[in-house]
């Protein structure tokens, strides 16, 4: 989640800045640090041979730097000491359930036989890897009760892209257009970017005042025009939509579709079926509720849940199986309704190992505890912090406590200074001015793999940071960082003049 | 229960049910209608296993492939098997980077950023634009996303997509142009000749698209189109299949490219089954703000330090939501690190070697397979990949040498399944892991199936 920028304090308006163990030297980039006559790999020599490039041969350099392997290790490894992870820190940042990455799931995926499988080799030489694709897929249909599942999609937006195309083509099918697709304001960016790539004029339904879509509102917008609802549940408050099968009755009723957002799913993983809430098709970040990793931005993995209706339409490629073995379905005239394809070759296989690993562990009894943990674990923070933070709405709410800086209202102090705080307390920073639905929102998630230790210490850490802030002390705030590597950087100088590569002096 | 991955005692539950002032774990789901709550752990789903026990299991489905790792392969078509230095994955397996976020808050995420920051430096060099992005999800995505943003920047609606460009990513921009609503019109297989695409562009073209090496494995100098598409006011989006081809062929920069989109899968990343990849996305710098993705600039800190941040993200989905350049979010991160890290131990010189040497080995290869009577490679030029025309269905005779066992390389007709014509046609690929033995081995399996 993203947080508007803030120009930065001026260099030298804090003289004395506190060292404090922090690595503030700078590592120089590749570029400053590389000779060009040095390698990091050793090759065989050359044979004798003759060029067949069309006179198409570089002429002149490319410009890269030269560096030794032991640069290079020193180099990476000085770069991610200035990082904060799961790993090293709570990092209980809202809607991106950012839980323990189990190492098994790395080394599982980096097998050979998977690692070294080319994805158009013959059908007969992956049937281990399309195998796996299948039970993952059955995992997600049972989890989620819906009969089917597109696997290939690279990411959530990818995923949301899919679902949206798959309604599309659905309305295209019975002979309609549907031009509309309401959205609760409090809804991801992705989706409203989303449903206008695909020509949907997106209507934004406010919320109410216990921040749930507004029923009423919902059902005025509801009409002949209207293709579907995008809705996240739990929604981006951390609250579950308590009027989901009123909804969902209501939009089938207008003719159109049900899509969840499932970026939340992991408050309900194991306990709640999508299908029984009355979803037509929902996205399934592997990456946030199966733990696969993050990688400081990607790559994620976006599986589609579809009802029976809507499998019919789903990109390509797919598994089957038959009496011979698992296939893969690759061509449009082996699917004719399909939307085509959105993905090359097959999905993200890597994504699958680990996601796949991660349920196996857990089983229907782990994930059972898993949504059970963390929606205990968010109630926790919320118990315990809304004497001294404003609550945004009435609990309980499912994984993720929302608050809003009333409760620093006349302070000075900035929902975006507290969390500039938190960093020097080597935590992460809860998501901030999101969801928009309201002031100053600081969304926490802890997930379920933070012990009740961790969240204590995050609680002392917060009730002492809030009376900090009504103690008057803004300029205290408005200076952190101090123990970071850097202290806040000036966002609207990269913008304001964008430096996006190294050029030689 | 006891789970591994789960710190919670029950001593914890209830202490924590407690302070919440609710009796069971139960209760805090009550906002989820009645009818919709499992009353227990789904039994249609195992129970827990231990570590070892999911280590059988998916242990056993990856015995059941066969890879190059046991045997000769010389598959490419887009996925290529190319050596990655062991530091490399021990630097990505460091929990600083595999296990953060995306990184929004810059002053604990400096080695992320910068690491970005190398990564756009390096793909600006090698295909030789001026600026790039923070990665794309592969190098497909990439071009549909070149072909959306051609279309933003010169308000048309048509496509012309070169009979050369990969079926995949022709695929994937039929798939959005019906989605999305503008025209893709792709030419037949093969159909990659300067004339041909040329007598397409009208005034509704925004950009042709084409491929080099092509999925063929001929190589193009485009220089010549890249004039005939800025003289209409179109631009020319060049695809990049094999990353490593960049280190001894001419860059799609130096040919006049408007929009370069490449798979880097290639430099840093293993073939994985074809994912997770890694897109390269750079353009000139005219098209900046019109660009996808992330993007990861230079600033200073409030102490004058060099820093980076994400920047220019007006131009994304969380800020501009209905308005976004792009719905996407997650890049490929991870992946491109991979990449920056292995780019960074080739540096200038082991590049050019390794390129060198991929070429070098392919055409011993292409002129061991030319000899066998009754095959022909069709190429006249290629990089590490080309095209061998067999007397029979080359589908048959991938299937006749997995007796041996080697992976003899992909069919065309894998793609195409309904072009007569291009059913005989093999595409073969080389790296600098295929030894003359493993050629010899592939040719004299050729000569006893023939």
């Amino acid at each position: 989640m993203n947080q508007p920028g803030r120009p930065a304090h001026t260099a030298g308006a804090n003289p004395v800045a506190i060292a404090n163990g922090r690595d503030s030297a700078e590592e120089p980039l590749i570029f400053e640090q590389g000779q060009e006559q040095r390698c990091g790999v050793d090759l065989p020599a050359l044979p004798a041979y003759q060029q067949r490039l069309a006179g198409l041969r570089r002429q002149g350099k490319i410009g890269l730097p030269g560096l030794s392997e032991p640069q290079v290790v020193r180099h990476y490894t000085r770069l991610s000491q200035k990082n904060f992870s799961i790993d090293g820190n709570f990092y209980p940042l809202g809607s991106c359930t950012m839980k323990h990455n189990p190492r098994l799931n790395e080394k599982l995926a980096r097998l050979q036989g998977f690692a070294d499988l080319h994805p158009m080799q013959p059908i007969v030489t992956v049937q281990g890897a399309l195998e796996l694709i299948d039970q993952l897929a059955y995992w997600l249909k049972t989890l989620t009760g819906m009969p089917a599942v597109a696997m290939s999609q690279a990411a959530g937006a990818q995923g949301e892209f899919c679902g949206m195309a798959v309604i599309k083509a659905a309305l295209a099918a019975r002979g309609e257009t549907r031009t509309k697709v309401l959205a609760p304001e409090s809804a991801h960016g992705t989706n409203p970017a989303t449903a206008a790539a695909l020509g949907f004029v997106v209507e934004s339904i406010p919320a109410n005042a216990q921040g749930r879509v507004d029923l009423e509102v919902f059902k005025a917008k509801l009409g002949p025009d209207v293709a579907a609802i995008m809705l996240t549940n739990p929604n981006t408050c951390g609250l579950f939509e308590r009027d989901m099968l009123e909804i969902a009755q209501a939009i089938h009723a207008a003719g159109a579709y049900f899509y969840c957002d499932g970026a939340n799913f992991n408050a309900i993983v194991g306990r709640v079926r999508p299908a029984d809430l009355g979803v037509d098709a929902m996205h399934i970040n592997l990456h946030k509720t199966f733990s696969t990793p993050h990688g400081g931005g990607g790559p994620g993995s976006g599986p589609v849940v579809l009802s029976a209706e809507l499998a019919r339409f789903a990109p390509l490629p797919y598994v089957i199986r038959d009496e011979t073995g698992f296939k893969l379905v690759e061509h449009g005239k082996d699917a004719p309704d399909s939307i085509g394809r959105l993905k090359g070759f097959h999905g993200q296989m890597g994504m699958f190992i680990r996601a796949l690993a991660y349920m196996l562990s857990h089983g229907a009894d782990g994930l059972w505890q898993v949504s059970g943990d963390a929606v205990l674990n968010a109630n926790y923070i919320l118990a315990s912090l809304k004497d001294v933070m404003t609550a945004s709405f009435e609990g309980p709410v499912m994984h993720e406590a929302l608050f809003d800086d009333r409760f620093l209202k006349d302070t000075g102090v900035t929902t975006l200074d507290l969390a500039k705080a938190l960093l020097d307390e080597g935590i992460h920073p809860m998501t901030m001015y999101f969801p928009l639905v309201v002031h100053g929102a600081m969304l926490i998630e802890p997930t379920e793999t933070e012990s009740r230790e961790t969240l204590d210490t995050f609680i002392a850490t917060m009730r002492r940071l809030a009376e900090h802030a009504r103690s008057g002390d803004v300029e205290w705030f408005q200076q952190a960082p101090r123990h970071t590597p850097l202290r806040r950087l000036d966002e609207t100088l990269a913008a304001r003049h964008p430096v996006l590569r190294w050029t030689a002096p | 229960m006891l789970m591994r991955y789960l710190p919670l005692t029950d001593a914890d539950r209830h202490l924590m049910l407690e302070r919440i002032v609710v009796e069971t774990v139960e209760d805090l789901f009550v906002d989820v209608p009645v009818s919709a709550r499992l009353p227990g752990p789904l039994p249609t789903l195992p129970g827990h296993l231990a570590e070892f026990e999911v280590e059988r299991i998916i242990g056993g489905l990856a015995a059941k492939n066969l890879t190059a790792a046991t045997c000769p392969a010389f598959l490419g078509a887009g996925a290529y098997r190319h050596h990655v230095p062991a530091s490399v994955d021990q630097l990505l397996l460091r929990g600083e980077f595999l296990t953060s976020y995306t990184p929004y808050q810059p002053e604990v995420s400096q080695g992320t950023l910068q690491s970005l920051f190398e990564f756009q430096t390096q793909v600006a060099l090698l295909t030789g634009m001026e600026v790039a992005n923070a990665s794309m999800y592969d190098g497909a995505s990439a071009c549909v996303e070149a072909v959306m943003m051609a279309n933003r920047i010169t308000r048309r609606g048509k496509a012309i997509v070169s009979g050369g460009l990969h079926p995949h990513y022709r695929e994937l921009v039929e798939t959005m142009a019906r989605s999305t609503g503008f025209v893709a019109q792709a030419l037949p297989p093969g159909a990659s000749l300067h004339e041909t695409l040329v007598e397409h562009i009208d005034g509704e073209t925004s950009c042709v698209v084409v491929q080099n090496p092509d999925f063929f494995g001929r190589l193009h100098d485009y220089t010549e189109l890249a004039e005939a598409c800025h003289a209409q006011g179109v631009l020319l989006v060049v695809a990049v299949t094999e990353v490593v081809s960049l280190g001894l062929i001419k860059s799609p920069g130096e040919m006049g490219a408007d929009i370069v989109a490449a798979e880097g899968q290639g430099i840093g990343n293993a073939l994985g089954f074809g994912g997770p990849h890694v897109g390269l996305f750079a353009c000139k710098e005219k098209y900046l703000r019109q660009m996808p993705g992330r993007l990861c600039g230079q600033t200073v800190d409030a102490e004058g330090r060099r820093g980076y941040v994400l920047t220019l993200s007006t131009r994304e989905q969380h800020i501009r939501r209905e308005k976004a350049t792009s719905n996407i979010c997650t890049n490929s991160g991870l992946c491109a690190l991979a990449f920056t890290i292995h780019l960074s131990l080739l540096g200038e010189v082991g590049l050019a070697r390794l390129a060198e040497l991929n070429h070098a080995l392919a055409t011993k290869f292409a002129d061991m397979i030319a000899q066998i009577p009754g095959c022909r490679v069709r190429n006249d030029s290629f990089f590490n990949e080309f095209t061998v025309e067999l007397p029979f269905p080359a589908a048959v005779l991938v299937e006749k040498m997995l007796a041996v066992p080697i992976l003899a390389g992909v069919p065309v007709s894998r793609f195409y399944p309904d072009e007569p014509e291009l059913e005989n046609l093999l595409l073969v690929a080389v790296t600098e892991l295929n030894t003359i033995q493993e050629m010899a081995a592939f040719v004299q399996g050729l000569r006893e199936k023939l």
